[in-house]
């Protein structure tokens, strides 16, 4: 609180970036959090936040017959374009602004006061929520050809990788640590994804220390290994993402790239990814082109070719099409490095993944991937994305140019993932926001050390809001298909949705995802509210058909003098309709449950709605009364699986 | 019947097929007068019927005996034969060659082709002007129709009925025509409900150098104008363009003769200069180098996107002129047969919901392009591959179809239908069984009899099942005016026409498949809710009753 200066200034004009219309006057707020723009010129009250940790760069201009203006630019791509009538006002905000969006250490991060009231252990398992070694898990593993191991589990091994890796089988421990010996910062060669029905793998590691001519035989011994991991296969391909020429520039100061006459049954591919600065340069010009004020269309194709942005991401896409074809088609193992291992190779190998494995393209798998590829990899995230105040030459788009392939690929499937575009802007918003603890840090061990014990996490949030990102186009009938886009430059489009994501004029006015997912009601709660009490009608009018199923049993049952199986009727009834409980009330509405139902009770519609209508008839108390408890035991038992918000407020209202 | 001459080979067996996305087909090829037939004689016959028309141009290869015929048609697909013997594929490629160029009309398909649909409503007769001035009549009674031009002596690209504002009699109009380019003096083009006031469109005035004046000119124009009240003249040209204008007698309403008018001049290029750029973006279309760089400075090297914006954004002008500044406009550049056309017809989609319906659309496209005489004919007679000199072609339709896909783009859910409506207009016109886009002006047509003779496209478009096809099923009737942004961010290549044919559709096809069917189900989801919602209420009041009871 200490940097805030001037905590509000009134009389401040926000003026539109790009058309002269007459600025909104407001009043301006610095809180420890955030800046907050309140409209007072419209009846309407309009409220602008921006949280400081997103700011990019605050920029006072010299004193207009205006007032005072000063730019903001945020991380998430909000620029705002404000003039103060003090200049000192606006002295005063600036230099606050300049000292809350550069937070000096990381616990100053918002992640650290941000308190969604959540009691600890629901923190604690937050945490647990995603679990990259479960992954592994999925993938088969171990198998007959790799394992699990812990060897850096004190982050011995290497510092920045996680502390569970997986190896091939035949690399003993000398292999491995040799090897570490031998690649930038102990980055050994450790296995991505596998890929079940070929048997091939995609590893990743740093570049070796070769230099001019050194070698080192227990990393031709780990290579060897993973080659033999993949029996079918005669060869491997080494990918090296950078540049060749960058790549011989790092021979002379003794790292470089594996020589072929060295490793047997390698096959050295080179695909050409610029570096961090070349990245970071380019998104400027980018930006520039974004901010331009009515630019003709030759400024703007002439500006977005001579940013090269669209090039670097044509190149890593690619590049993440050529691991995919090789794992998927020529059935090949591929080790990808390029300099230390965290940027490129992270790109690429998460893009290969997607492409060949349909569970990352679903909203949880993304979450694992990005967990597994590139928080438990070691992508310097602090640094990448500048949380704190530090060198600005480490600050690069790596991770936006991923979210920005993989939009680029969902254009191309629209079917293809299950979720939406809104999904991955929030993803890369919470990436620089800093709200949760997930993205600070470079490296896992610099994770656990604070983090794990004082923030939350950003992945049980994204699950429980998981109903708006959903696509509703989305097919899960596409099975186990790998996805082979075209990488044509022409597929590649501007991503007016993330560059211009604020400026709402450039938007489609009308939302085709919007008009899916709603339909014609607006009002979405009312349409979710109505398919929720249909759904709960239809589950106390079972619960009804039961009791008149149970009490003729019950009538049979005195006859026989037993009642001892009368417990054993929730089972069945439970394990069927697991799925529907714990889904969202608007899926249920949608994936026909209701035949379902009928089906399994074989019951005529007539007799359903003739029950259903007798259940709504009366009271639903003196329901509780006639029902035996058995059953009211599997009611509440089914009933504990909805979602937590809507049993709040519609079921205990009944019961 | 001179067709058969000019076919040498009319059949060649062990054709193969080649199409970009799509198996190899092996058949025979035919020729007939009108079309290239390809039959693979097989049980799921995948055959290929193209219309001489379509063909843009062709290429030959020779490896060996095998020739190989390249085709690249006007909707600006590219296919291949590959034709076993050297002697049929020359005689093949000839027979194209002069089948697809033939100058004559009289031997165009639509005067040969016969319908094998029923038609319902015969298109010829769908959109008259007599019915389209009955809705101006019940807005307001400042206009009436004229028919100073029944015989089309005052302006031959003009239809016989226009409407002008009442108070001008005919011999007013017959001076201003004389002062207007081609005789196209200014005539309604749009009446906004909404503020009564009204879009006008002409030719340009014939000042010339020393600045002619015609009050009857004056006297026309100012008619449409409430008292007080300014309007603006939208020229569509440059002011030096413009300017040039006057030495070949041609210019612009001075603001000493037009004190009641504002005048606001855009840059929208000239036809030549359209064609050019249709050349240049689909070169870079076919472009197969994966060089990023290069595709993007084709792209702006094209300048597609530039006459787009520019269109789009002269029609929001007008819009804004009509919608937020409550003036009148009248619009046109030089002949006033294409610019001009583009930025009425668009500013009426943006101002008018009814123009975004599928009926609404054809009578756009019917009153203000066909009546309004753009030459179709002589526009749409070569494509982007000709490799013949360019006469009077130009992609102005095209261009028009382009921007409405953009407000599509934009608006999605306010077009009754959908981008297939757009590309099946783009076809037609290029190539078509239909006579509609025959000919180049309403005097032509009615030369020709085409409303006896050949069947309108409107007559297809109409039936149920064709009107099912082009409906966008997102539509809800949206009765706002509707203002696209004109942002190069905003503006995307439209790839339902460019890239079309570069890509495998089966992904997009699939999502808009689904895309129908969620909306069906949440439609009938929508009943469903209904029905309980009222089942609920009902029983509630029932309780109600027993508990008084």
């Amino acid at each position: 609180m200490e940097h805030i200066l001037t905590p509000k200034v009134e009389e401040v004009k926000l003026l539109d970036r790009y058309t002269a219309k007459k600025p909104a006057i407001g009043t301006l707020y610095l809180t420890a959090t955030h800046l907050i723009f309140v409209e007072t010129s419209c009846n309407t009250r309009k409220e602008t936040w921006m949280l400081h940790h997103l700011i990019a760069t605050v920029e006072k201009l010299p004193l207009t017959a205006m007032g005072c203006p000063l730019h903001i630019s945020c991380k998430n791509f909000h620029v705002a374009h404000f003039v103060i009538s003090s200049e000192r006002d606006c002295q005063n905000v600036h230099q606050s602004l300049v000292r809350l969006s550069q937070p000096g250490k990381v616990e100053e991060l918002y992640a650290f006061l941000y308190n969604p009231k959540q009691d600890e252990d629901e923190r604690r398992n937050g945490w647990g929520f995603i679990d990259s070694a479960m992954d592994f898990k999925r993938m088969g593993l171990p198998n007959e050809f790799w394992e699990m191991t812990d060897l850096n589990k004190n982050y011995e091994l290497c510092s920045t990788y996680h502390s569970e890796l997986g190896i091939p089988k035949t690399a003993s421990k000398g292999t491995v640590f040799g090897s570490a010996k031998f690649r930038s910062r102990g980055r050994i060669p450790t296995l991505s994804y596998y890929h079940k029905e070929s048997n091939a793998a995609i590893c990743r590691c740093s570049q070796p220390l070769s230099g001019l001519s050194a070698r080192c035989v227990e990393d031709e011994e780990m290579l060897q290994a993973i080659s033999r991991a993949n029996p079918k296969s005669t060869f491997m391909y080494v990918v090296d993402t950078r540049p060749k020429l960058n790549a011989m520039a790092n021979r002379a100061a003794g790292k470089g790239y594996e020589n072929e006459d060295n490793y047997s049954n390698i096959c050295f591919q080179f695909v050409g990814i610029e570096n961090i600065h070349v990245m970071r340069n380019s998104l400027q010009k980018l930006l520039e082109v974004c901010a331009m004020k009515s630019p003709t269309m030759s400024d703007y194709l002439t500006g977005l070719e001579n940013s090269g942005w669209l090039r670097h991401i044509k190149a890593v896409m690619d590049a993440g099409v050529f691991l995919a074809k090789a794992v998927a088609e020529d059935k090949a193992s591929v080790l990808v490095h390029c300099s230390d291992g965290w940027d490129r190779t992270a790109q690429v190998c998460s893009l290969a993944s997607i492409l060949l494995d349909p569970f990352y393209r679903t909203i949880k798998g993304l979450m694992v991937l990005i967990e597994k590829e590139w928080i438990s990899m070691g992508h310097k995230f602090t640094q990448r994305c500048g949380h704190v105040d530090g060198d600005p030459k480490e600050v690069s788009p790596v991770f936006t140019q991923f979210i920005e392939c993989l939009w680029n690929l969902m254009e191309q499937y629209p079917c293809g993932f299950e979720y939406n575009e809104k999904y991955l802007l929030e993803i890369h918003n919470h990436v620089y926001s800093c709200q949760f603890g997930n993205f600070i840090g470079n490296c896992q061990r610099e994770r656990e050390e604070i983090l794990y014990e004082r923030t939350f996490s950003v992945w049980p949030f994204l699950w429980e809001n998981r109903h708006q990102y959903r696509n509703p186009l989305h097919k899960c009938s596409l099975g186990r298909e790998v996805l082979r886009p075209s990488t044509l430059p022409l597929n590649f489009k501007f991503w007016c949705g993330m560059y211009n994501h604020f400026d709402k004029g450039m938007q489609p006015k009308q939302s085709i995802l919007e008009h899916l997912v709603f339909g014609k009601y607006s009002d979405r709660l009312t349409y979710s509210t109505v398919c929720y009490v249909t759904a709960l009608l239809t589950v106390f009018t079972y619960v009804l058909l039961c009791y008149v199923m149970f009490t003729q049993y019950f009538e049979i049952a005195a006859k026989g003098a037993s009642t001892a199986s009368s417990y054993t009727l929730g089972t069945p009834v439970f394990v069927e309709f697991f799925p529907l409980f714990s889904a969202d009330p608007l899926k249920l509405c949608q994936v026909g449950w209701g035949a379902s139902l009928h089906n399994y009770f074989q019951v005529s519609l007539e007799m359903f709605n003739q029950v259903q209508v007798r259940a709504l008839a009366g009271p639903l108390k003196d329901i509780q009364r006639l029902v035996p408890k058995p059953l009211l035991h599997c009611l509440g038992t089914m009933l504990g699986f909805i979602r937590p918000e809507y049993l709040v407020s519609h079921v205990l209202r009944f019961l | 019947m001179e067709f058969a001459e000019l076919i040498k080979t009319p059949r060649v067996d062990g054709v193969v097929l080649r199409r970009p996305f799509l198996p190899t087909v092996e058949g025979t090829l035919c020729l007939t007068g009108h079309h290239l037939i390809l039959s693979s004689r097989q049980d799921n016959t995948e055959e290929l019927w193209l219309l001489h028309a379509n063909i843009d141009a062709i290429e030959k290869r020779f490896v060996g005996s095998l020739g190989t015929i390249i085709v690249k048609c006007k909707d600006l697909r590219v296919i291949q034969l590959d034709i076993p013997g050297m002697e049929e594929c020359l005689n093949i490629a000839s027979s194209i060659e002069v089948l697809s160029t033939l100058d004559s009309v009289s031997l165009m398909y639509p005067l040969f082709y016969r319908p094998m649909f029923q038609v319902i409503e015969d298109g010829w007769k769908s959109f008259l002007p007599e019915d389209a001035f009955k809705d101006l009549e019940s807005m307001t009674e400042e206009w009436r129709l004229s028919d100073v031009n029944k015989d089309y002596s005052v302006c031959s690209s003009y239809p016989p009925l226009v409407a002008v504002p009442k108070d001008v009699d005919d011999d007013t109009l017959r001076k201003a025509a004389a002062f207007r380019h081609g005789g196209r003096f200014p005539v309604l083009s749009y009446y906004h409900k909404k503020n009564g006031m009204v879009m006008m469109r002409s030719g340009q005035p014939l000042t010339g150098t020393n600045g002619r004046r015609c009050k009857e000119d004056e006297k026309l124009i100012n008619a449409t104008l409430r008292a007080g009240k300014r309007g603006y003249i939208i020229d569509t040209r440059t002011v030096s363009v413009a300017q040039q204008a006057k030495a070949r007698g041609g210019g612009f309403e001075s603001e000493a003769n037009y004190p009641q008018w504002r005048r606001i001049h855009k840059a929208i290029e000239r036809s030549s200069i359209l064609q050019e750029s249709l050349i240049k973006l689909v070169e870079a279309c076919n472009d197969q180098s994966h060089s990023m760089d290069r595709w993007l400075s084709k792209l702006e090297a094209s300048n597609w996107q530039t006459h787009v914006k520019e269109i789009l954004t002269s029609a929001c002008l007008a819009a804004q002129c009509i919608d937020r500044e409550g003036a009148s406009v009248l619009v046109h550049g030089t002949e006033g047969t294409d610019s001009t056309l583009q930025v009425t017809s668009l500013a009426q989609i943006i101002l008018d919901p009814a123009c975004r319906t599928i009926q609404g659309f054809q009578a756009l496209v019917e009153r203000e392009w066909l009546q309004a005489g753009h030459p179709f004919q002589q526009r749409c007679s070569q494509s982007a591959y000709s490799n013949s000199k360019p006469r009077c072609e130009a992609p102005v339709f095209l261009l028009f179809l382009d921007c409405v896909w953009q407000i599509l783009r934009q608006f999605p859910c306010s077009f009754q239908f959908s981008q297939h409506f757009l590309v099946l207009l783009f076809e037609h016109t290029y190539a078509s069984q239909f006579g509609t886009f025959m000919g180049n002006s309403a005097s032509e047509r009615s030369k020709l009899n085409l409303s006896q003779k050949t069947v309108s496209l409107w007559s297809w478009v109409n039936r149920p099942q064709e009107v099912e096809r082009l409906s966008n099923p997102l539509y809800e009737a949206n009765c706002l005016v509707i203002w696209p942004s004109v942002a190069p961010q905003s503006l995307l290549l439209w790839e339902g026409v460019f890239l079309r044919w570069k890509r495998s559709s089966r992904c997009l096809d699939e999502a808009y498949d689904e895309m129908v069917h969620i909306i069906q189900y949440n439609k009938e989801l929508q009943n469903k809710v209904n029905n309980l919602r009222r089942q609920l209420a009902q029983l509630e009041t029932e309780e109600a009753g027993e508990k008084e009871d």
